[in-house]
């Protein structure tokens, strides 16, 4: 209440979530807390379940235990088509165009059941400029780097509230991946917040306002960018003994 | 000039053979359900519309208001029930389950309406009268009407698909599901909606067969399941155009043969399929998404 910042509503909130790949528990008690216009990155080691989490928030994957809630709302129930009305887009991890599909006809279909907003096709275009010369060749032509922008593309013209972005650095050259991340803050102007999963964890605290380690499925670090140190984030990462116990800021570790 | 009848008829057969498999193509095409059932929901589809022609004394053209539309509901709730949870489990489950279906619908035909054949309108103008063409080629009415419906179909069809905002949806559907869903796109409602056109034309096909020749609670798998199979095959897997064409080969193929010899009619069909099944088994028309 003293705060205006910790009394506003999360525009998401993750309570205490557990996802099972059949026997192998993928995630463990997860939490977070998001608020709108932030850039909030998760960053982990490969199969530490970033890509479960953003899938799970997506409604791609239904939770064992805990609860998914956008804007105040209780979503944990709703399937995946309900919650990109509402506002939540996945870019998923490698890319999923529609192959036989154009261009044109993938941000259309990204378009279908658009929300209300400022995103259109045109807009799209205007941002990555080869796009409009080339819309309608098929996506399977495309190289990855204009795969992934018609994949973000796809997802913007949806007009998200909330944009999840998996691993949109995977198989790309650098700097591809600088013109792709080049692109954040275009994005971000025009309202919308983004929750995403990077591999590279320098690239993460460059465009984050916010940071969230997983190892194994756990939060091993949590925190803004600025508050923590390499060594608080190699430890998290990679696990180190001792060091990963928590280092989660504010609460008190166990000895 | 016999064998130039023999072309003109077999196009215009081809025509009904392309009916039979526009179901088929459709719902592999969207759905990669290969429908083992699809032969016998057509003639479900004939003994619908023989019922409906009996019961309500519409006229035979009428009862295709009824009819197309039951199917569609049909393929609508098959699709969102057993076909989709087989679906959920593995594509090869889809077979097990259609052919599960086959069984069940041949035997409850079997059980409920004998063996006799039953036909369609066979004392409509429509189905009986010919005209000539030149002094030796008589043309059924009947058979121009449903290569031309085939046609006008499978180019509806065609055009749904690459231009329509719903058709692009099916097609995105088709290519990754799970993708579509993230677009907000109910992918299970849109295959429902693919089925439920599928199963139109394959009512079409059903009361065009009872119309042209006579249906049996057989002729679903001896006949139209395997010249649906057939003219896909011929045509190349998951192209509207493709099916046409194969159709039409067929129809082609069976009529050459007929006319070496009567009893080879149905022999050139399938050595035509054969051969295409060796020598191009990609079919004739080369596949959509590619």
């Amino acid at each position: 209440m003293t705060e205006p910042g910790a009394a506003a509503q999360p525009l998401l909130e993750v309570r205490d979530l557990i996802v099972q790949h059949g026997q192998l528990r993928a995630l463990n008690g997860i939490s977070l807390r998001m608020s709108a216009g932030e850039v909030y990155a998760i960053i982990g080691a490969n199969g530490a379940g970033k890509s479960t989490l953003l899938r799970t928030i997506a409604g791609l994957h239904a939770p064992t235990a805990g609860s998914v809630f956008f804007d105040g709302q209780d979503v944990t129930a709703l399937r995946p088509e309900r919650r990109a009305r509402q506002g939540i887009v996945l870019v998923p991890e490698g890319r999923r165009l529609f192959g036989s599909l154009t261009v044109e006809e993938n941000l259309n279909v990204g378009a279908t059941y658009a929300r209300s907003g400022s995103w259109t096709i045109e807009r799209v275009y205007d941002m990555f400029d080869w796009m409009r010369n080339r819309r309608s060749q098929r996506t399977a032509q495309l190289s990855g780097g204009e795969q992934q922008a018609v994949a973000i593309g796809r997802a913007l013209v949806a007009n998200p509230r909330l944009l999840l972005l998996d691993e949109l650095s995977l198989g790309l050259a650098p700097v591809v991946i600088q013109r792709i991340y080049g692109m954040l803050p275009q994005i971000l102007a025009t309202g919308l917040s983004v929750l995403l999963v990077e591999q590279d964890v320098s690239q993460a605290l460059r465009v984050a306002t916010h940071i969230h380690c997983l190892l194994e499925g756990r939060t091993t670090l949590e925190g803004k960018p600025g508050a923590v140190t390499a060594e608080q984030v190699e430890a998290a990462y990679f696990g180190l003994a001792g060091a990963a116990r928590s280092t989660q800021l504010g609460e008190g570790s166990e000895p | 000039m016999a064998w130039v009848n023999a072309i003109i008829q077999g196009v215009l057969t081809g025509g009904l053979y392309a009916l039979f498999a526009c179901g088929l193509s459709l719902m592999f095409g969207v759905m990669k359900v290969v429908n083992l059932a699809h032969g016998d929901l057509a003639v479900v589809a004939g003994y619908v519309g023989i019922g409906v022609i009996a019961v309500t004394h519409v006229p035979v053209l009428w009862s295709f208001l009824i009819v197309v539309p039951v199917m569609a509901a049909l393929g609508y709730v098959l699709q969102r029930t057993i076909i989709q949870s087989a679906l959920d489990r593995s594509v090869l489950t889809t077979l097990l389950v259609t052919f599960g279906l086959s069984i069940v619908i041949e035997n409850g035909l079997l059980q409920f309406f004998t063996a006799n054949s039953r036909s369609i309108g066979a004392d409509l103008a429509l189905v009986r009268d010919s005209f000539s063409l030149g002094s030796q080629i008589q043309i059924g009415y009947l058979v121009v009407v449903i290569f031309a419906t085939a046609v006008i179909v499978l180019l509806g069809l065609q055009y749904f698909l690459s231009a329509s905002r719903y058709g692009r949806l099916i097609r995105a559907s088709a290519d990754d599901p799970e993708a579509a869903q993230l677009a907000g796109a109910d992918y299970r409602h849109v295959f429902g909606v693919a089925a439920a056109i599928a199963f139109g034309t394959v009512a079409l096909a059903g009361m065009a067969y009872g119309m042209y020749s006579q249906l049996q609670p057989t002729t679903g798998t001896d006949t139209i399941l395997l010249f649906a199979f057939a003219a896909v095959v011929i045509g190349g897997l998951g192209s509207l155009w493709g099916t046409l064409l194969g159709g039409v080969v067929l129809g082609v193929a069976q009529q050459i043969g007929a006319q070496i010899n009567i009893s080879d009619e149905v022999l050139a069909g399938y050595l035509v399929f054969l051969a295409v099944l060796v020598l191009r088994p990609q079919g004739l028309t080369a596949r959509r998404a590619q």
